[in-house]
């Protein structure tokens, strides 16, 4: 028996090669933005300290496509996704080993501007982070100024505009844009942070757990969001919600920590396939909710 | 189960009138009443000794007050034998070198509070936070000596500079020839900037502490949204450090004035006394009312102690309105908070 049906979107069928052999046509790392994208994880290992928390995870997130990453908690899921914006080493005592390829090019190569690495990989958080001192307009604009960017008055006003659309929450505050953004509901403060990601034109959006603090129409409302927008950003997001990755994404990793190792990936493959003939019997039990 | 209320007893009487909030029990149990009685008459303790050493002030200085009435905020001069007695010029010169002092602290205290929070590493980070703590336990003394020593020789050649390029404007105005080729060094020294520089030394921190304490608050969620949209450093501060800790930038401010307007013995080791409302501050000679009394403390007589006390009082009541204020900022939460990390 099918448990799920997959998005209604036709399964992969990638413009660039398989999805999971690695991407042998580097494109210029420059530019970007609108282009689709793909993302490259090579043998990537992470510590926390001393303590190992991810092992040799080799991962391909093709562009125009919706990669979940699932498994129980503490396997190691947004640490990983973490590492893929260098927002890992961020963290105090943070270190990795491996390489994370965007459209070819190692994101973590010396001399490369982590500032530019994190505009082009966007993140959208678990819970929703706005910030609250700004209008809901000068949230979506946020990242043009943090990153240099000053466009004219005319280019701003329809990038907000376009941006909030995007994220499907132009209807609800095209009548409030100069409003305090931390006034509004988790729900919409979530897209107002998926408007904000966009706004700094990235090619990949990373999503960690984005609907975990939401409720279920807020979740609908996103999950709507994150298929239209796979059109031209690539995605990556980490669920604990099985049926939400059947329901968003195309591919899927399934990680697992056993008691006292390091995270690593079990199985990855096509989500159609994850669900309904696993080849691991722990990726069986996990999807057919056994445990985690 | 629907109880039947008869309609015309109901319009008679007053609806709120049956629907009262009850009284809700606590439900403490005994370690916590104790603790709480405890609690209570300690806070409250401090909140009666404030409160009686203002009465005792106060109480001492109704003599003087009633004596010369409003003169007493009005009179710039201090000489008891002639029978004149007043605040004004100390009172002005208190709170201009109150003022020079946050001039040259604050912005030192900011920047690193900023460096602490937010750019040094880890190891780094202990060791600043260690050197600047430190500079609070450095007696006042010492900054006194080292303004009159070390710092006052330099600093006449920045009030020369001041008095010759912007001394149209008053405050840098000196009764002399800047410009002489044998100018006159005296004119400069032991001036309200100078006692100001050596102030801000012994503010910076109080000030520090205050706004690392607040900057190091900033929500580590809205930290990392601005760092995964791909902000710089400063762009992080500018969106997310400085908007939150604007609440500690001035309540640490006000706790620096607090500070600085009481500041007592490196004031008067630096300054020439002055008693006059004298605005040209970088000029020889100025007074504060904390050094007025302990200059004139040892030889006063009653009379002169309650004027002195009265001076005091003058002092108290302004920096308690300073530290109230101070309060009032560190503890108000910032508007529009809806997310709290």
């Amino acid at each position: 028996m099918s448990l799920l049906t997959p998005s209604t979107d036709p399964p992969a069928v990638p413009t660039s090669p398989g999805p999971w052999t690695t991407d042998g046509a580097p494109r210029p790392a420059i530019g970007g933005g609108g282009e689709s994208a793909s993302l490259e994880a090579d043998r990537v290992s992470a510590w926390f300290g001393s303590h190992k928390v991810l092992e040799q995870v080799s991962l391909h997130m093709a562009a125009r496509q919706v990669t979940a990453l699932i498994g129980p908690s503490g396997c190691g899921k947004s640490t990983f996704l973490r590492i893929l914006n260098r927002m890992h080493e961020t963290t105090q005592g943070a270190g990795l080993s491996g390489e994370v390829r965007l459209n070819g090019v190692d994101i973590y190569a010396p001399g490369g501007r982590v500032t530019e690495t994190r505009r082009r990989i966007g993140m959208v958080f678990q819970k929703p982070n706005p910030f609250p001192a700004m209008s809901i307009a000068e949230n979506v604009t946020a990242g043009l100024k943090m990153t240099g960017l000053k466009p004219s008055r005319s280019d701003r006003d329809a990038l907000v505009e376009s941006c909030l659309q995007r994220a499907g929450l132009w209807n609800e505050v095209r009548d409030r844009l100069t409003h305090p953004g931390g006034a509004l509901s988790g729900g919409q403060q979530q897209r107002l942070c998926i408007a904000r990601s966009l706004a700094v034109n990235p090619d990949i959006l990373l999503m960690d757990e984005p609907c975990s603090a939401l409720d279920p129409t807020s979740t609908r409302y996103i999950e709507e969001t994150i298929a239209e927008l796979r059109e031209d950003v690539t995605i990556v997001i980490v669920t604990h919600n099985m049926q939400q990755a059947a329901r968003v994404s195309q591919h899927c990793a399934f990680f697992l920590a056993a008691a006292g190792t390091p995270g690593a990936i079990v199985e990855a493959g096509p989500t159609t396939q994850i669900f309904n003939e696993p080849s691991d019997p722990r990726t069986s039990d996990y999807v057919h909710g056994r445990f985690g | 189960m629907a109880v039947s209320v008869d309609p015309a007893s109901v319009a008679s009487t007053d609806l709120h009138a049956l629907d009262e909030p009850r009284v809700i029990d606590p439900g403490l149990a005994r370690a916590d009443r104790v603790f709480r009685q405890v609690a209570r008459s300690i806070g409250l303790s401090m909140l009666v000794l404030i409160l009686a050493i203002g009465a005792f002030i106060g109480y001492q200085a109704i003599p003087t007050l009633r004596a010369y009435g409003l003169d007493f905020f009005t009179e710039s001069a201090w000489q008891p034998e002639l029978n004149r007695i007043g605040v004004s010029g100390a009172l002005v010169g208190t709170i201009e070198i109150a003022l020079i002092a946050l001039f040259f602290g604050i912005p030192f205290a900011w920047a690193s509070a900023l460096f602490i929070s937010e750019y040094a590493p880890p190891k780094l980070k202990s060791a600043v936070v260690s050197l600047v703590d430190l500079m609070a336990a450095i007696p006042g003394l010492v900054f006194g000596l080292w303004g009159f020593f070390l710092l006052q020789p330099h600093a006449i050649d920045l009030s020369r500079w001041l008095s010759q390029h912007l001394g149209w404007f008053p405050l840098f105005k000196v009764n002399t020839d800047a410009d002489a080729a044998m100018w006159a060094q005296s004119r400069y020294t032991s001036s309200a900037f100078i006692a100001g520089i050596a102030v801000s030394m012994m503010v910076i921190p109080y000030a520090c502490s205050v706004m690392r304490g607040v900057f190091a608050q900033a929500p580590i969620g809205e930290r990392e949204a601005a760092l995964a949209l791909g902000a710089t450093r400063w762009g992080v501060i500018r969106a997310v450090v400085l908007p939150f800790g604007r609440r500690g930038v001035i309540g640490g401010t006000m706790l620096a004035l607090g500070r600085a307007l009481g500041e007592t013995v490196a004031v008067l080791l630096i300054i020439s006394p002055t008693f006059e409302i004298k605005f040209n501050v970088i000029e020889v000679g100025t007074m504060t009312i904390s050094a007025l009394i302990a200059g004139r403390f040892g030889e006063a007589s009653a009379g002169q102690l309650s004027a002195l006390l009265a001076a005091g009082f003058v002092l108290f009541v302004l920096t308690l309105g300073v530290n109230a204020v101070a309060a009032v900022f560190v503890n108000r939460s910032r508007s529009g908070s809806i997310t709290e990390a």
